[in-house]
């Protein structure tokens, strides 16, 4: 037996799959995640256009068409350019942003449980925007229109600060994903007492307007918010997709992330400060929307039936079930429109709770 | 061990004392003791006796039930669970309490404190259940992990139930608002009436059950091979669990972090003893609630903050803190 001297040709990584190559960067091409972004846009298309038609005004969809391409009479360019139009895209880029925030955090914690809403930025948001809702007026002594500037601003730096405090108490030696889930639980129950005492302290109608805002609405929004998710969306998104290709590889344990050449404190904290970013704007623009961030990356990496979350397909469908929810929250009950974090909330606990309830290996994959 | 644990419960029974007297003394207006003392022997109808009679007592013997109620349902929730983070706020007890005092103001138009205790009481025993059951089916049992994290799922669940009705109603949001923060003010003798038999009925299993829990505590197979039925110990165990925790969040509204703190502190001169530990977490119960109530009473003055308020403001460091600690075995 003689050694052989030329290694017979590496067989390709992916078994049946092309691999892709443009500099640095390498990877396979996968038909399956193609396919569910595809099928996500369709639905959030189709969600959007029932949302333009929909509601106490009726518009056909062809006219809703016909409006959004510069027809239909002025009462329907007033409906859907101004009011619906608006409303479903701050409904799709909130989700969106939600589920990329949520699929990065998931991948860094390699926890299916880590979420913005269990991490603390959305109750820090909510204890800020409270803050300002109760005590804006009086207190602080500023006017009305400081308070409809200022909720989001308090909302996006009490996320900020609330998630840095979760971050910086679950350090250790490195952050654990339960850990960093079991402190997130904690300051949050401190922010909800919090709230709950700004609650009792408020005029009663200050008391009913934070507690729309606590559960994460689309009512009224206006280009004032799109404009600003958009421009978020622009910068976070890309730079979540660059360092996208690093997350596969944060899957694993320290030790092995390092072998396979990643800085793996710098990447972690790059992607930690895009995902919170993402979070902080999109509760600041509509208020801590549940679970879409926890449940949209899970199952988005099911059916594409890759390792970690991925994030343009958790994008898409986390917009498609937003502006989903949101159609559901107008229009469920007749005239009385819900906020949609309810029906996202109502949706998402029991699809964590059968996570819980399957498997345990299942939790800590 | 034993020295130390006789010491350490005089201590607390003393303390329990000295609590009890503050919580008498102290609030809007400073009665001095002379006189809290001369209201309780020989009353004259001055306003401190009136005082004292009939807002301090009611209140302080609430207070007295709920810390009891409360420190007993933590350790024996920390028992059964084998779970260093249990405490029956966490596990969806309070939420299912509010969504169904909720339910019974919109609904039913029920408006008196009286009335919420029922609702209350019910809402947690079905919180408490489906916890337990969810978090004992994962496979691998009721880590610390799945229990809190199925105590928060539940938790969100019912909560955006309860959103639902308060923003439909505002009557609703109105009355839940003040119920919901856990406060013992303005809660009446009659409250306390109502719900003082299901916390002693509540304590007796508690304490009958410590001699099994100091058996599950070496495992279930340990636990069977010495004639205990495990089965039946930890259906005993949710009944009590759901008495106390029930009670105690009807009578005066969620309170969370009290029944997760009073073990940890108890067992540094107790020790894993069940026996010594579930009657030394009943009066640093009573303690630590009465004194929270006291300080919200002074801190806020003219007006209070809520005994719950405080409670999680001193619990969530605390929680934080065992969390940054320990090993928490899968965690």
């Amino acid at each position: 037996m003689s050694a052989t001297t030329e290694a017979p040709p590496a067989p390709p990584a992916v078994p049946g799959r092309r691999p892709i190559r443009y500099g640095r960067f390498s990877g396979v091409l996968r038909m399956r995640p193609l396919v569910v972004l595809l099928i996500c846009a369709v639905v959030l298309l189709l969600a959007a256009a029932a949302n333009m038609g929909r509601g106490d005004y009726p518009i056909a969809i062809t006219d809703v068409l016909a409006t959004l391409f510069g027809g239909g009479d002025a009462g329907q360019q007033l409906v859907v350019l101004e009011l619906r139009l608006p409303r479903t895209l701050v409904g799709a880029l909130v989700g969106g942003a939600l589920a990329v925030s949520g699929a990065i955090l998931q991948s860094i914690a390699r926890n299916p449980l880590a979420s913005p809403d269990i991490i603390g930025v959305q109750w820090g948001a909510s204890a800020a925007a409270v803050f300002v809702i109760v005590l804006g007026g009086g207190a602080v002594g500023v006017g009305g229109s400081f308070a409809a500037l200022g909720i989001p601003l308090a909302a996006l730096v009490g996320g900020l600060v609330s998630s840095l405090v979760v971050y910086v108490l679950a350090w250790r030696r490195g952050i654990q994903g339960f850990r960093l889930v079991l402190i997130g639980i904690g300051i949050q129950a401190v922010l909800v007492a919090a709230v709950q005492w700004l609650l009792t302290v408020a005029q009663i109608y200050q008391a009913a307007q934070a507690q729309v805002w606590l559960n994460g609405s689309l009512n009224a929004r206006s280009w004032n918010e799109v404009v600003p998710l958009s421009i978020a969306m622009a910068v976070l998104v890309p730079a979540a997709l660059i360092l996208a290709h690093l997350l596969g590889g944060l899957r694993f344990d320290d030790d092995t992330a390092r072998g396979l050449g990643i800085r793996v404190n710098g990447a972690r904290t790059g992607l930690l400060l895009v995902s919170v970013g993402l979070a902080s704007v999109a509760t600041a623009a509509a208020g801590p929307i549940a679970f879409v961030a926890l449940v949209c990356p899970q199952i988005a990496r099911r059916i594409c039936r890759v390792g970690s979350p991925p994030i343009a397909a958790s994008m898409m469908l986390g917009a498609a079930l937003t502006v989903l929810a949101d159609l559901i929250a107008r229009t469920a009950l007749g005239s009385i429109e819900l906020p949609v974090g309810i029906i996202t909330a109502v949706l998402g606990a029991p699809y964590l709770l059968y996570l819980l309830a399957r498997s345990r290996q299942e939790a800590r994959a | 061990m034993r020295r130390r644990r006789l010491i350490g419960l005089a201590g607390l029974t003393t303390a329990v004392l000295l609590a009890v007297l503050a919580s008498i003394a102290i609030g809007t207006k400073v009665i001095p003791p002379n006189e809290v003392l001369s209201a309780l022997v020989a009353p004259t109808g001055t306003e401190n006796d009136v005082v004292v009679r009939a807002l301090r007592i009611p209140r302080t013997v609430l207070g007295v039930l709920v810390g009891v109620a409360l420190g007993l349902a933590g350790a024996l929730v920390q028992g059964f669970t084998r779970n260093p983070l249990g405490d029956p706020g966490l596990l969806g007890v309070n939420a299912g309490a509010a969504f169904f005092v909720v339910v019974g103001i919109y609904v039913f138009g029920v408006t008196s404190l009286f009335g919420y205790v029922w609702f209350a009481f019910a809402g947690a025993l079905v919180a408490s259940v489906v916890v337990f059951v969810i978090g004992t089916r994962a496979p691998g049992g009721a880590t610390p992990v799945t229990l809190a994290l199925s105590g928060a799922a539940v938790t969100f669940l019912l909560s955006a139930l309860t959103s639902s009705i308060v923003l439909l109603d505002e009557t609703s949001l109105d009355a839940y608002r003040f119920w919901s923060v856990g406060s013992l003010a303005g809660r009446d003798a009659a409250v306390g009436g109502q719900v003082v038999w299901f916390i002693v009925a509540g304590a007796i299993l508690a304490l009958a059950s410590a001699p099994a829990l100091n058996a599950l505590s070496l495992g279930d197979d340990v636990a069977t091979s010495l004639g205990h039925s495990v089965r039946r110990t930890r259906i005993v165990g949710v009944i009590a669990i759901t008495l106390l925790a029930g009670a105690a969040t009807a009578a005066c509204g969620p309170i969370v972090f009290l029944g997760l703190i009073v073990p940890h502190v108890v067992r540094a001169f107790t020790g894993p003893d069940h026996r010594w530990l579930l009657p030394a977490s009943a009066l640093a119960g009573a303690v630590l609630l009465l004194l929270a109530d006291v300080v919200g009473r002074v801190v806020a003055r003219p007006g209070e903050l809520q005994v719950g308020i405080v409670v999680a403001l001193i619990g969530g460091p605390f929680f934080i803190a065992l969390v940054r600690r320990r090993k928490l075995g899968a965690v």
